[in-house]
């Protein structure tokens, strides 16, 4: 992320992606019928421009505000061996200007028209948005498609923007144990599949990121054949089809993107320990990741299954580990679960505990391999799923109230080969799921030799400091 | 452009029959109601020797009330598909409620019996402080949270302000069912309650709402008003040894309570400084012209007994004073030389423009709606507030900034590992 607006970092949040190949197949045949009518379901609109650039209209009318987003199809996970946080780099660097916009001035221009922007990058993907009145929307188009094909980069700007992201990668990172146990358990999970790097990069390859690693990068992949375009808020979509053709119609697609095809996982064959000891740790935690499919991946209702799954396990107060790690037996301050089923190639389940008190950590590892024991050998209740899918069926509700989170959420769904349906059907497949499938679910996933173990302690004695 | 108001939120000003209070806004898109509750005292009320108090009370007035016990009370809320939670700030204690409108009326009562019939049962109350205290221990780890707590200790030496309006473990420890019971009465009176709804209901049905809902709070809060504060104009120094590779830089003054007068041209004044992301020029000088840091910020923060002026900028240990040097040099050429008429009026187009951002999501406008309540600002601030940014001046600047920054006179905390 290029500013710290938010308190969290984009690698722990959820993340939608599918097959590109399912992607460019549906932007190929979409493109034939560009002239068609545009699609129209429950309100939200899409089409495709002659180049290839999906766009969608996610109409709210409620304040006078637009959220504006591109979404290019490339994330950490397409990066080069050995350049690890090149995609996170250009991030940053996408701001450095065009031949009309001088370094630096992008995120002023939008500041003085009254407006809000920022990027993101995810293993997946990498997103750029705007926030801003609805009558400063042609502004942002103007600018953002200038800069998807116009980037022009010199050392000047790119040398301290690389110290910039070295400062980043400390802060979020290097300074908290708890992000390093996170990135050692990540690299410890993937065999071969590039998930395993940080999205930020590995410090050693950071450091040596230059100018035309950026570029290359950048022309490869920033074109509109590779980027979808949503706009949320106040907008209507047959208004929205005449900016989107008049700024984003005339750029030239890119003919160098290729089937996104990412090394994939072996089978799982060996549990895995990784243990960090800091003598900063006042909190010891534990956290455990199982690989699983991902929407795009599993099965069909089996990605479904494991989110219900880990609703009723340990999402809430009522969950089965709440319940019993932290009320009942009084050994765990926190403990809980979830379900990251968004990325394009694999999905994680992940536990998470913290002792009480006294309590030690060992002793919250043992009560959540008993909770998972239990629900591997009784399986869950019909209850207990009617009650979780209730749950997320309300939140799903509750999240079309925020304009920006609706842009997000069909941007990361539609830049991995969903449809609209896709997204408007989740609460449908989601009430489908039975008791059956969760525990079934949980039974083909939950087995050790799928999880990585990761243990934060406090170190007894400080590390000794190397010889100067 | 122009100074738009957020002309979209109505606010209709709810009176119920036995004369509560709320401020509304209707908007029926989204099947949902968003509520927000506050009193005018939070955590800085904390008794002596009980610091924590009132943030345990907010995380467990949500643990069981009337016949429903923890459990039972947060199944029902799940059943209910809402959500209810409390929040101790350092002047303000909060409810925020969500629910479908399909469950209004239940909802309601849930709030009402959360904040009138809490039973702050031994069990959850124990459970619950154990988790505070092991959230403490977290923050301790945090260079960043380590560098705040001790500035404030530094800049408020005794007064309540000083502490952590999260409480230590001491101070939790020493809290009790009884003391949360008997102090949610004294802190949640009729007369410090402000409420705020924004969605899917109208004015009479919320009317009836509220007195069910409200009524059953005391009359009036016992807490009496902590008393007035300001951080000495000294130079302080203080450096908190941490073997961390990049080290956290947090510094200010003394500043601005939100009535003074000169808040705004200083709000104004602060988006240039630091406020701005990439339009201030901290950002401009310590990160893009230097790329000392990935993060640096200047803020204002007006309490009700008190003000600060802050920045923070966190970099690695070899450019610690660097870093430093540039921010204090930033916040001298401000005090002596205010800003142009350019920066001035870019500035406006900001606050101004970005103005009804805050309002396009019913959670956000009644975030918005208690805020202003609760600072005392109008029911007309929403269509006022762009045309007092609008006539701030540039000598507005200049005399603000010569009043609150004392590049000379900074307190200054850094945690990180020793340069020498």
């Amino acid at each position: 992320m290029r500013q710290n607006h938010s308190a969290g970092f984009l690698k722990y949040l959820p993340i939608f992606l599918l097959q590109l190949v399912m992607v460019l197949m549906t932007a190929m045949t979409q493109n034939a019928r560009a002239d068609e009518a545009m699609k129209t379901v429950d309100g939200i609109s899409t089409f495709f421009l002659k180049n290839g650039m999906q766009v969608v209209a996610i109409p709210d009318h409620r304040a006078p505000v637009v959220t504006h987003m591109v979404w290019y199809r490339v994330g950490a996970a397409d990066e080069r061996p050995g350049k690890s946080g090149i995609a996170h780099f250009l991030e940053h660097l996408m701001f450095k200007g065009t031949k009309d916009i001088k370094p630096g001035d992008f995120s002023k221009i939008v500041a003085r028209n009254g407006g809000q922007d920022n990027a993101f990058t995810s293993q997946d993907y990498t997103g750029y948005y705007q926030r801003i009145a609805r009558d400063r929307l042609e502004l942002v188009m103007k600018m953002e498609a200038d800069r998807m094909r116009n980037l022009t980069l010199t050392d000047k700007d790119v040398l301290p923007e690389r110290d910039v992201i070295l400062e980043e990668r400390r802060m979020r990172i290097d300074n908290d144990p708890s992000s390093r146990l996170s990135e050692q358990v990540s690299a410890a999970l993937y065999v071969a599949h590039p998930y395993g790097k940080p999205i930020i990069g590995w410090e050693n390859e950071m450091a040596g990121l230059t100018r035309k690693d950026a570029l290359t990068f950048y022309r490869k992949y920033y074109a509109p054949n590779n980027a979808v375009l949503i706009v949320a808020g106040d907008v209507e979509p047959a208004e929205l089809k005449t900016l989107a053709t008049k700024y984003y119609g005339g750029l030239k697609p890119s003919e160098g993107i290729a089937k996104r095809v990412r090394p994939s996982e072996p089978v799982p064959d060996a549990e895995r320990r990784v243990v960090l000891r800091d003598k900063d740790v006042r909190l010891p935690t534990m956290r455990r990741s199982y690989l699983t499919p991902s929407y795009t991946t599993a099965a069909p209702g089996e990605a479904e299954a494991l989110s219900v799954l880990s609703e009723l396990l340990g999402e809430g107060a009522t969950s089965r580990l709440y319940t019993k790690l932290v009320v009942e037996r009084k050994i765990a301050s926190g403990a809980g679960s979830y379900f990251i089923g968004e990325h394009m190639d694999n999905g994680v389940f992940m536990f998470y505990g913290m002792p009480t008190g006294g309590k030690d950590i060992a002793e919250v590892e043992k009560a959540i391999d008993e909770v998972i024991a239990e629900l591997l050998a009784d399986g869950v209740t019909e209850k207990e799923v009617e009650h979780a899918k209730k749950i997320l069926i309300s939140d799903n509700i509750y999240s079309r109230d925020s304009q920006s989170g609706m842009a997000r959420m069909f941007g990361a769904a539609l830049t991995s080969g969903q449809t609209v349906e896709d997204v408007l059907d989740w609460p449908d497949r989601i009430e489908k799921v039975t008791a059956a499938d969760v525990t079934a679910a949980a039974r083909k996933y939950l087995r050790p030799e799928n999880s990585v173990t990761g243990i934060l302690l406090r170190a007894e004695k400080p590390a000794m400091e190397p010889a100067q | 452009m122009s100074a738009k108001s957020a002309h979209a939120t109505n606010i209709q000003r709810v009176v119920s029959p036995g004369g509560i209070e709320a401020w509304l806004v209707e908007q029926h898109n989204v099947p949902m109601i968003a509520v927000r509750v506050g009193f005018k005292r939070g955590a800085a009320y904390d008794p002596a020797g009980k610091d924590g108090l009132v943030n345990l009370m907010a995380s467990t007035m949500d643990e069981g009330a009337g016949d429903l016990d923890s459990q039972a009370f947060q199944r029902r809320l799940e059943e209910l598909t809402m959500s209810l939670s409390f929040s101790a700030g350092r002047d303000t204690y909060t409810a925020s409620m969500k629910t479908l409108t399909r469950n209004r009326d239940q909802a309601f009562e849930m709030l009402r019996l959360a904040m009138t019939e809490a039973r702050f049962d031994p069990e959850p109350v124990e459970r619950v402080r154990q988790q505070l205290i092991a959230g403490l221990k977290r923050e301790q780890q945090d260079p960043e949270h380590m560098a705040y707590r001790a500035w404030f200790k530094s800049a408020f030496g005794s007064h309540v302000y000083a502490r952590n309006r999260k409480g230590s473990i001491e101070g939790l420890n020493a809290v009790t069912p009884e003391d949360l019971k008997s102090f949610a009465r004294r802190l949640m009176g009729r007369d410090l309650l402000r409420i705020a709804v924004v969605g899917d209901i109208d004015a009479k049905t919320l009317g009836a709402l509220l007195d069910k809902t409200f009524a059953g709070l005391p009359e009036k809060s016992s807490l009496g008003e902590i008393a007035d504060a300001h951080v000495e104009a000294k130079a302080v120094t203080d450096r908190i040894e941490k073997d961390i590779p990049q080290s956290v830089i947090v510094l200010g003054v003394d500043g601005l309570r939100r009535e003074d007068p000169d808040f705004i041209p200083a709000y104004v004044m602060n988006y240039i400084l630091g406020g701005g992301g990439f339009s201030s020029r901290l950002t401009e000088e310590v990160r893009e012209k230097r790329g000392l840091t990935y993060s640096v910020y200047s803020f204002l923060l007006p309490m009700k007994h008190a003000g600060v002026f802050m920045a923070s900028a966190s970099t690695k240990t070899s450019t610690v004073d660097e870093a430093i040097k540039i921010i204090r040099a930033e916040i001298a050429r401000m005090a002596e030389k205010g800003v142009t008429e350019k920066e001035l009026a870019d500035a406006k187009t900001y606050l101004t423009g970005s103005y009804p951002l805050r309002f396009d999501s019913n959670t956000k406008i009644a975030g918005e709606l208690i805020g202003i309540q609760l600072e005392q600002l109008g029911i007309d601030y929403i269509t006022t507030r762009n045309g007092v940014i609008d006539a701030v001046t540039p000598e507005d600047i200049q005399r603000v900034a010569r009043r609150i920054l004392k590049p000379e006179n900074l307190r200054i905390t850094v945690v990180g590992k020793d340069q020498g």
